[in-house]
């Protein structure tokens, strides 16, 4: 049995694995099917300061090896989560981390601010790449300046583990992580989705409804690799890895390429029990390979 | 009280195809018995092998043989996924998430009369939900529309099960035109109406329901990802705003629909 655990900045974790934000719920939607207590980490969906409706119907286009999705960060609002599901997931056996967004820097904070009290909640990930959304969203996580003002903002408000969602839909992530890293983040999480369409020919339409949505899924995977394995060199904290991980080969590509922990996505919706068989299959990996730790394999990647 | 979801292996027993443009499926599974599930409710289908079939398919279930411990499927073959699907033979094996969604009210007793109305591939939940009528001492009257004869699915299994009465557009069988211009909807009065079938189907019977003070049910089948409230893509407006198909519904009271 080999050492799984990890840590990202103060935040420690039976095993790097987490489930990514807006595919796995608050992790009670997925209790029948899945031990939660056998994940690292839950990441549960975008939550905003005042609750959001989102965007139209139609959501989501299936494409190769993957999909596109415009759900567009629909939420019953930070206030809904704190009090009714909050007691519900608190005492659940692994760190549950709650993903922030918002439209300006001062929403964010405010955000941030009430899940900060909340004793059993240790981190956040701040989603500033959300492709979906007009007001707020990956505005601010195209820039360095907009990336830096956010942290700042939320940095301010909040004095736990602050983990930054990044988006890849940028010239070059290197210089963005490393301005939210000047910022005071504790930790990167890349890639959120890319940006693409899809059309349907006979009606001669795209299919989201507003046209555009963020890609997903296997088909993502070498480029968020490659982006985790620039950024891992180019910063000092700890990075997390995802993007189209659907196994534990994949899973070991990210940690190898520099990620001290990885998040599983759209995966969970072909099968709900794959992050916990992820973590098992790290582990089997790790004592075939007489290998005692996961952390032996962070970034050995040449 | 939600019943419990299960990821079980199923093992193909029979594919049979009906027409050109349906298969129906029956499955077992082969270590345990099938666990319990609501007329109404759904399955998450795992269809393999393509790249361009990546995500699982959701499957009303059309019917649960508890003696022979099988779970019927009626795939209507539109895309890769569905055809995939029907590709499959006996003996193959099918991974099922199940059961998803909430399923149709059932009557408060066997006196009041019930009209089960399906159009298309939507006939399907019907058959469950008429079967599991007739244990509680119930014979409901299923109101089924196609465009044809040919399309007309499963007749012998829903004439065991209930009175039917039909409607095709092309007038090859029953009465010719749709659902609601049928003569049986006139004659009698029904205490509940649940519908499964395309949705400008299920919109007019929904009119006509609201227009005869009938409480009534649909099946919606939004298009999904994960089956399980947590992608937010099969929304659907209601008077409480955007909520998932696949655990809010499938099956809605219209008056929680934003229906014109």
């Amino acid at each position: 049995m080999a050492n799984l655990s990890t840590s990202i900045g103060a935040l420690q974790m039976k095993n790097p694995v987490m489930t990514a934000s807006g595919t796995f719920g608050y992790g009670i939607e997925f209790e029948d099917v899945v031990d939660l207590t056998a994940i690292g980490g839950i990441i549960v969906k975008g939550t905003t300061f005042l609750p959001r409706q989102g965007n139209d119907y139609p959501r989501m286009a299936e494409t190769p090896s993957g999909m596109l999705n415009c759900v567009g960060l629909q939420n019953k609002g930070v206030q809904y989560f704190c009090e009714t599901i909050y007691p519900k997931i608190r005492k659940i056996d692994t760190q549950m981390i709650v993903n922030v967004s918002g439209s300006s820097p001062e929403d964010y904070a405010r955000c941030a601010e009430c899940i900060d009290a909340l004793e059993d909640i240790h981190a956040i990930e701040l989603n500033i790449s959300c492709p979906n959304v007009h007001d707020g969203g990956m505005a601010f996580g195209v820039t360095t300046e907009g990336a830096s003002s956010v942290v700042r903002a939320v940095r301010k408000a909040y004095g736990k583990t602050l983990i930054v969602k990044l988006s890849p839909n940028v010239t070059d992530i290197v210089s963005i992580a490393k301005a939210v890293e000047a910022e005071g983040a504790d930790s990167v999480s890349l890639i959120n989705t890319l940006m693409g369409t899809a059309i349907d020919i006979e009606k001669r339409k795209r299919m989201l409804s507003i046209g555009t949505g963020g890609l997903s899924g296997p088909c993502v995977k070498p480029v968020a690799l490659r982006m985790v394995y620039q950024v891992a060199k180019a910063v000092n904290i700890p990075v997390i890895g995802l993007g189209g991980i659907a196994s534990a080969t994949d899973a070991i590509e990210f940690i190898m390429a520099g990620a001290s922990a990885i998040e599983i996505g759209t995966a969970n919706f072909l099968d709900p029990a794959i992050s916990a068989k992820v973590a098992q299959g790290i582990n089997d990996w790790l004592d075939a390979h007489n290998i005692a730790s996961v952390r032996d394999i962070i970034g050995v990647a040449e | 009280m939600a019943l419990k979801k299960h990821i079980i292996d199923l093992q193909v027993v029979s594919v049979e195809a009906l027409g050109e443009r349906f298969v129906l499926l029956k499955c077992t599974d082969p270590n345990a018995p099938l666990p319990p599930m609501m007329p109404g409710q759904f399955a998450q289908l795992r269809v393999d092998g393509s790249k361009e079939t990546f995500l699982r398919r959701p499957i009303s279930i059309n019917f649960v043989d508890a003696k022979q411990n099988q779970i019927w499927f009626l795939v209507q073959l539109v895309g890769a996924g569905s055809r995939a699907l029907g590709r499959l033979k006996e003996g193959d094996t099918l991974n099922a998430l199940l059961p998803l969604g909430n399923g149709f009210s059932m009557p408060v007793s066997a006196e009041k009369k019930h009209l089960l109305v399906g159009g298309g591939v939507g006939t399907a939940p019907l058959l469950y939900l008429g079967a599991q009528m007739n244990l509680m001492g119930m014979r409901p009257t299923f109101l089924l529309g196609a465009r044809t004869k040919d399309m007309l699915l499963q007749m012998e299994d829903f004439q065991r099960v209930g009175d039917v009465y039909v409607t095709t557009e092309d007038g090859s069988a029953g009465e010719k035109g749709f659902v609601t211009q049928h003569s049986i909807l006139f004659k009698q009065h029904f205490d509940r109406i649940s519908v499964c079938g395309p949705s400008p189907m299920m919109k007019a019977v929904a009119k006509f329901a609201r227009a005869n003070s009938v409480p009534c049910e649909v099946s919606l089948e939004n298009m999904m990802a994960c089956g399980l409230g947590a992608c937010l893509c099969c929304v659907e407006k209601t008077v409480k705003g955007n909520v998932c198909v696949c655990t809010e519904g499938p099956v809605f009271d219209i008056n929680e629909l934003t229906w014109e």
